[in-house]
């Protein structure tokens, strides 16, 4: 018999189907990714392989559905992967994230029925890596003042200026590309296109160096005289930033599951660890110094996971999520960069070398306070939000 | 090709097992459950089958309503039917191999598959059992597979090398690991097999015919011993191997 006073409306746990979407994401990291982490690492190659076969599992087409060529699941599924694949190597899920929440997703909302088909079929199944371009070498937190401009011609519109910082720009076939199509109305006369590599005067410039992420790609992207045909203008002229600003809110579940997962493997990894080592005749694990910093990062990863699924649960009920997607994405990355830098702590010497995971980790996590808007606009967002309700 | 496959729910491999209370049976609180590793090797072969054959490859598992999570499983790997027997009471190999092999028989398949054995009981009994059931031929441990217009040849693993046999369809083998590398279900297959159906049936019950009297963890061991940290430790490791331990 149902208890009567049983709790109802709040379920926390796993459907059937994100158990198997976790155990898939899991043995995919594990058997593929972990042997290759240390060699993409240190290249800074892409991972051209793991990519071809995400592709063929569906990892790069999750959010979208079957006629494209997609998974057809949710965010919450989405965020279950991602924390798996970032686990094992945060610089995959973040190739996942970019392609899927980012460009995939902006053609996939504000994309018309031919642009759909045309471009969505190609990414979802991998053959094409997507990236999203909207941060400029002067424009980061303050993206509205962007200076990448088009200019109308009977045929096309004109594109001129750079991007920064663009999440597998140099390896893309497709990019979404926000730019000034009206000066004077600021923000609202920036319009957002559909790029396709090999276009004239569209290339590549500089592929960054970085301190972590190595396998992700980070490139600049330059536009000189780039003749965009006018079928690729995503949605209304003017509505480019609106549409970037929405495609945010997805794109920071994205970067929180990605902060969870770096936490949770630095967690893994630390519990190993203080159980293995010895100092004083026993493991370091009986240590209360050691101890409280396991019960702080695990509790402080299980907030970020609730904050994290939560605000993916209202997005795949169609909510607006611009409080929780903030809220998950500040927190679950503060969250996960104090976990890492106490798993190096706990590593001691061994923490500080490549030989354990750790290392990495601590390198990797900086990016989710930064990248789709750091911390420092997440709680400009998120008091913004409360002083609009209260 | 009509292929049956039959697949295990069992402990996952990281599960610490505990004995039960009642002494004869596993502590089940706390325990994740997984598709048992050769039956995978079993349904990956019997997928290929299919890829080059054509026809239709139906899963069977005996067990209650959790071991719908193996079959929704198999099904995301691209079978195209599954079976649950629903009993939830334990069985010995025999009641297990009487079950399978009642339902086997309706579906007169042409080939039968199993893992080699499941790593739950780890009695490596229940291909052999239908197969002498069902009065079909049985190749077990098989690592490499050919079939041609019914005719079998198959590769089974014996102590220290390969047997190569030869059979005809209808035929049960057993799947020793290695004899393919199993496909990951793709995230398309968890979908679909979300809305694919499960037959249930309910198996007569079978007198046992042996019964788990106790069940107990092997001694845990002992604490290893350091002979030595320098070259002089070597000849007292040998002679210690040798004489005590006597395994040199």
């Amino acid at each position: 018999m149902p208890d009567a006073h049983a709790p109802s409306g709040i379920e926390f746990s796993f459907t059937d189907t994100m158990k198997m979407v976790q155990s898939l994401a899991r043995d995919f990291a594990v058997s593929e990714i972990r042997p290759v982490v240390v060699k993409y690492d240190e290249s800074q190659e892409f991972p051209f392989d793991l990519v071809r076969k995400m592709g063929e599992l569906g990892f790069m087409g999750i959010l979208f559905p079957d006629e494209y060529g997609g998974a057809g699941f949710g965010y919450l599924e989405y965020v279950v992967i991602l924390e798996e694949l970032s686990k094992i190597d945060p610089s995959i899920g973040l190739i996942v994230a970019a392609h899927n929440s980012l460009c995939t997703n902006h053609i996939y909302r504000f994309g018309n029925t031919s642009q759909k088909k045309e471009y969505l079929p190609g990414l979802c199944t991998g053959r094409t890596v997507g990236a999203w371009a909207l941060t400029e070498p002067g424009s980061g937190s303050d993206a509205g003042a962007m200076r990448s401009t088009v200019r109308r011609e009977a045929d096309a519109f004109i594109l001129n200026g750079s991007k920064a910082f663009c999440t597998n720009g140099s390896v893309a076939g497709t990019a979404v590309v926000m730019a000034v199509t009206d000066p004077s109305k600021a923000k609202k006369g920036i319009s957002a296109f559909i790029l396709e590599k090999g276009m004239q005067g569209f290339f590549p410039s500089k592929k960054e160096n970085k301190l972590g992420m190595r396998a992700s790609d980070t490139s600049s992207l330059t536009f000189d005289n780039v003749r965009i045909p006018r079928g690729n203008l995503l949605g209304e002229e003017g509505s480019g930033f609106r549409q970037a600003l929405t495609i945010l809110d997805g794109g920071r579940i994205s970067i929180a599951a990605l902060a969870l997962g770096i936490a949770q493997g630095a967690l893994g990894a630390s519990v190993k660890y203080s159980r293995e080592r010895e100092q004083f005749g026993k493991p370091i694990g009986e240590f209360q110094a050691i101890q409280w910093k396991l019960a702080d990062m695990a509790t402080e990863i299980e907030a970020a996971r609730l904050l994290t699924l939560k605000a993916a649960f209202l997005k795949d009920r169609g909510n607006e999520v611009v409080l929780e997607s903030s809220m998950a994405k500040y927190y679950a990355s503060e969250a996960a960069a104090r976990a890492t830098s106490e798993a190096v702590q706990i590593h001691g010497g061994y923490g500080f070398i490549k030989e354990f995971p750790v290392e990495k980790l601590y390198r990797d996590v900086k990016l989710t306070t930064i990248g789709e808007g750091t911390s420092e606009i997440q709680k400009l967002i998120i008091a913004r939000e409360l002083l609009k309700t209260f | 090709m009509n292929i049956v496959v039959c697949v295990n729910h069992v402990p996952d491999t990281e599960t610490k097992v505990k004995v039960g209370p009642d002494g004869k049976s596993i502590d089940k609180a706390g325990v994740n459950y997984m598709l048992s590793p050769y039956d995978e090797s079993a349904v990956e072969e019997c997928l290929r089958l299919k890829e080059k054959n054509g026809g239709q490859v139906t899963a069977i598992s005996l067990g209650g309503d959790a071991n719908k999570e193996t079959l929704r499983k198999v099904y995301a790997m691209g079978v195209d039917k599954a079976i649950l027997l629903k009993d939830e009471a334990p069985r010995d190999s025999y009641g297990v191999a009487k079950a399978l092999a009642d339902v086997i028989k309706e579906l007169s398949p042409d080939v039968v598959f199993f893992g080699k054995q499941s790593i739950d009981y780890d009695d490596a009994q229940v291909g052999g059992l239908v197969a002498e059931m069902l009065g079909l031929p049985s190749v077990s441990v098989v690592v490499k597979l050919e079939i041609d217009n019914g005719n079998v040849r198959a590769q089974r693993e014996i102590e220290g090398g390969h047997e190569t046999v030869e059979t005809r369809l209808p035929a049960v083998f057993t799947a020793q690991k290695g004899l393919n590398e199993p496909r990951y279900p793709s995230l398309r297959g968890i979908m679909q097999a979300k809305s694919k159906a499960i037959e249930e049936r309910v198996p007569e019950p079978v007198p046992p015919q042996v019964e788990v009297v106790a069940m107990r963890k092997p001694t845990a061991k002992g604490a290893g011993r350091i002979v030595g940290t320098d070259a002089s430790a070597v000849t007292e490791l040998v002679r210690l191997l040798h004489e005590e331990a006597k395994v040199i």
